[in-house]
């Protein structure tokens, strides 16, 4: 009797746990809001206070997928384990976990010299201890793309929550780099340059394709 | 005396360098180490015992305000030295300068996970939408229905409404921070709550209660109604800081009606 008990509350528990899996995925990947991604404490009222174990079990289903699902927290990342109330203030995304091939980015509508200028805004604004200068940023820009497209490529990046400007023009990282782009690999990529082109030599060849 | 006058003069002058220069500083995002705040410092003391009228200590407070900006900056600077995603500007923009621009994309593919989201209409808000279509009427049965209606409209005091129990007394203030809290949550980060879905509860008195209560949320500036005229929609939208309202702009009273008809109808929709 107590096996046939036991046995029956893991049934529920296992039941409980697809439903709510069901629902975060509904919540996460259906955007919301203005902005894609939802709070903490939005999750808690929708999948209850265990919402952090639900969310680590989507994780898992969506590693199949080479998705994930992505933590932003309002401040800096803890360095311990996060308490309740920064889990309730951070934002959360489903992202991909792995990295894109550039044919998919053409599928995506960006083009090479968009993610090249993309790259190059983002790492400058980083390196300048996450403010600089518009005018700075376009005169890079400028290095790589035509003239005519960095004005509109800089206001697709603002436009887009990859960088943000203000009345004094000066650029600031925003929410989606801090959402989608590993900062610190970005940096340490750039600066470790001349390896990596020996590793993707054959990138060039296969993207002309 | 004249040569008193002169040398405030040249003092406010001097700060009003030292003011700008902070300001250009925070603006521009120059080198926040431009500034010797030693020397500035002096500079502002030396001045400091000339000073008499308010704007002339006014113009002191500004530059000390200036200069603490830039000392924050400095300190900032001094802090993004120290994080692991400090790089040397000048190298990091090397070697953005010696990359082409497919080396560039193909590094920044290797660190980019874009958000995956839908934003595609779902079959249950398209039926919610078809319903919504369906059961409102045309603009001028609307307008129609609008000004036949007259209610006779009272007023009730606070008093009153202790006698009949909808409110205590004691807990009045503490209610009112509770609703606004709650209306916050409710709304998230949508700005705003239509105010039946709000103020609407299970029974018609606690709807009442409600009601009252949200009438000083607005009162009070903790929240504001937004009305929609052609549509018949009343929205609250709740302020993060209390905002007083009086000398500010014209204070107009809304009247809402909150009667038992219109409570069924709400809790109708509710249920459907």
């Amino acid at each position: 009797m107590g096996e046939m008990e036991k046995r029956s509350t893991k049934l529920k528990k296992k039941a409980h746990y697809a439903r709510q899996l069901k629902r975060a995925a509904h919540l996460l990947f259906y955007r919301r809001h203005k902005k894609p991604g939802v709070k903490g404490w939005e999750l808690r009222r929708r999948l209850g206070a265990d919402y952090p174990k639900v969310l680590n079990l989507l994780d898992d289903h969506l590693e199949q997928l080479d998705l994930q699902v992505k933590t932003i927290f309002e401040e800096e990342k803890p360095a311990e384990k996060p308490t309740s109330e920064q889990l309730d203030k951070a934002r959360f995304y489903i992202t991909l976990r792995g990295g894109l091939t550039p044919k998919e980015t053409k599928m995506m509508g960006w083009r090479i010299d968009d993610i090249a200028g993309l790259a190059t805004a983002i790492s400058y604004v980083i390196s300048k201890k996450g403010r600089a200068p518009r005018e700075e940023v376009e005169d890079l820009l400028r290095l790589k793309l035509p003239g005519w497209r960095v004005d509109i490529n800089m206001n697709r990046y603002v436009r887009s929550g990859y960088l943000a400007e203000d009345e004094n023009k000066q650029l600031y990282l925003d929410w989606r780099t801090r959402a989608e782009i590993d900062q610190k690999t970005l940096v340490d990529l750039l600066l470790s340059t001349d390896s990596l082109r020996k590793e993707d030599s054959n990138y060039k060849e296969e993207h002309l394709k | 005396m004249s040569s008193k006058k002169q040398r405030k003069k040249i003092g406010s002058e001097h700060l009003q360098r030292i003011i700008d220069l902070c300001k250009s500083i925070e603006d521009k995002g120059l080198d926040p180490f431009l500034v010797d705040v030693d020397d500035i410092i002096e500079v502002v003391r030396e001045y400091f015992p000339e000073w008499e009228l308010p704007e002339e200590l006014c113009l002191d407070a500004e530059t000390i305000h200036g200069l603490a900006s830039v000392i924050k900056l400095q300190s900032d600077w001094v802090k993004h030295r120290s994080t692991s995603l400090y790089t040397d500007p000048f190298l990091l923009e090397e070697k953005i300068r010696k990359l082409s621009k497919v080396e560039l994309a193909n590094l920044f593919l290797h660190v980019w996970h874009p958000i995956i989201e839908f934003e595609q209409i779902s079959p249950h808000s398209l039926a919610e939408a078809i319903r919504y279509w369906q059961s409102l009427l045309p603009l001028d049965e609307r307008w129609l229905k609008t000004a036949s209606q007259k209610i006779e409209t009272g007023t009730v005091t606070r008093e009153e409404l202790i006698k009949q129990r909808i409110l205590a007394e004691k807990t009045f203030s503490k209610d009112l921070e509770a609703l606004w809290d709650e209306l916050r949550q409710k709304v998230g980060e949508k700005e705003k709550i239509l105010y039946w879905d709000f103020v609407g509860a299970n029974t018609y008195d606690e709807t009442i209660k409600r009601a009252y209560l949200t009438s000083f949320l607005v009162t009070y500036g903790y929240a504001t109604l937004e009305v929609n005229p052609l549509e018949e929609e009343i929205f609250v939208k709740p302020y993060e800081k209390p905002v007083s309202m009086l000398g500010k702009r014209q204070v107009i009273s809304i009247p809402v009606s909150v009667s038992n008809e219109e409570w069924v109808k709400w809790k109708r929709g509710q249920q459907n």
